[in-house]
């Protein structure tokens, strides 16, 4: 997975045409470390279809407020550089990473 | 999938791994199946300082991985799956997760433990993880130079408000009691007191939580005056107690009326082979040496269960008394 940084956000992901997958997490934040696996596995899964891409808010806090991301584990699928799916922690508890793919499947189409 | 365990565990918190712990060094065929990461509510939390013998430079997390290599040290397999449904009848019980698998088990611990408990306010749901938090070590990065407050007054409200104020510009903790009055340990209170970074507004409660994207404010209610203020702040956290995870066991154990799993002295629930540790059991105390205690407890009742004992049960009668 990419690893994104407040020097290339925006042209990885605002300026992409294409779908873009981000994982906003922090080594700090236990569910985001439990999921960190599940996510990996969906991102090499899925290699080529999508760009893949996860952003560590530890050192990129200012960006990640300014996508309104103020809680983690959240991920966001752009498309075309605008949001356009949040799945936000209490998602991703009731229904795991089972409905991230869905909805993938249902974007890259 | 053949493969029956003497023990199976359901949920690798405290009381979880200390079964497994106890389990496996029983010479008992132990696992323990776990949906996210092992550790439960105890390995979200940076501040704990009462599990005794780690009281220095210790986390949470850190305290839980020792827990999980503990267990593992001695043989217990951590298995990775959301149980949705169980067949606890009969001699060979089994458990289904959520993706279709099924594990096998001559004896069950239930250790689902809890979730914290949401407001139930305006703005709430809408703001969970845009300035809405339950989980001060997840989230209290963002709120770097920024205002937040805290709702609740127990020891998981008041020492996460002490770690947030390494992070945050100002802590204010909204306590429905008295001045001066807080539910915590008396350790914590007084840090607390003395932390010149928390303010305190009480006699209040939390009505209502603003903001279009992100929080922007909140409206606190003095429950004496009946009096509103508005405060800015760009964050809430809410410690106001916690719910049992247990609806995946409803009509399958005997659960009292709030949803917690009663159990008697041994950890024995209404199914014989059945077990419940940890918070979602009924019990005084939900701590991490409650819920290790519960664990060990449950695994030598399960070892005894194993060689044939007599056990004992919770009985529908036990059951009417607690939810009077």
């Amino acid at each position: 997975m990419l690893e994104l940084s407040k020097e290339n956000f925006d042209a990885e992901v605002l300026e992409a045409q294409g779908l873009v997958f981000v994982d906003f997490w922090s080594p700090k934040c236990e569910p985001c470390m439990a999921l960190l696996p599940e996510v990996e596995a969906f991102a090499a899964k899925n290699a080529g279809r999508a760009k893949f891409c996860k952003l560590d808010t530890a050192g990129n806090r200012r960006l990640a407020i300014a996508q309104k991301v103020m809680g983690l584990p959240t991920l966001v699928f752009y498309k075309g550089g605008e949001k356009v799916f949040t799945f936000d922690k209490e998602a991703l508890e009731a229904d795991g990473m089972a409905a991230v793919e869905t909805k993938f499947e249902e974007l890259v189409a | 999938m053949s493969e029956v365990y003497d023990i199976l565990i359901v949920g690798a918190g405290p009381g979880g791994l200390t079964a497994g712990i106890y389990g496996s060094r029983a010479k008992l065929k132990t696992a323990v199946l776990e949906k996210g990461r092992p550790g439960g509510q105890a390995a979200t939390t940076m501040e704990m300082e009462n599990y005794p013998g780690f009281f220095k430079h210790t986390s949470g997390p850190g305290v839980m991985d020792e827990f999980l290599a503990h267990a593992q040290h001695f043989g217990t397999v951590v298995l990775k799956g959301q149980v949705t449904d169980l067949d606890l009848d009969g001699e060979i019980k089994s458990v289904t997760t959520k993706t279709g698998e099924t594990y096998k088990g001559k004896t069950i611990i239930l250790s689902p433990g809890a979730t914290p408990r949401t407001l139930g306010v305006k703005g709430e749901g809408p703001l969970r993880g845009k300035g809405v938090s339950y989980c001060a070590t997840c989230d209290a990065d963002f709120f770097e130079e920024l205002d937040v407050v805290v709702v609740g007054n127990g020891d998981a409200a008041i020492e996460e408000a002490m770690y947030l104020t390494k992070f945050a510009e100002s802590v204010t903790v909204v306590v429905i009691h008295d001045e001066g009055v807080l539910d915590c340990n008396k350790m914590s209170a007084e840090k607390a007191m003395k932390n010149p970074k928390i303010k305190w507004i009480w006699n209040s409660v939390l009505e209502e939580i603003q903001g279009e994207e992100l929080v922007e404010g909140v409206l606190v209610k003095n429950i004496k005056t009946d009096e509103i203020t508005e405060l800015e702040v760009n964050g809430v956290f809410v410690f106001i107690g916690s719910v049992p995870n247990t609806d995946f066991l409803q009509g399958k154990v005997a659960l009292d009326k709030w949803g917690y799993i009663p159990t008697n002295d041994k950890m024995e629930t209404d199914i014989p082979g059945v077990y419940a540790v940890g918070d979602a059991r009924v019990k005084v105390l939900r701590q991490v040496v409650t819920a290790a205690a519960d664990g060990a407890i449950a695994a030598v009742t399960a070892e005894r269960y194993l060689e044939g004992h007599v056990e004992g049960r919770v009985t529908p009668e036990m059951l009417q008394k607690l939810n009077k």
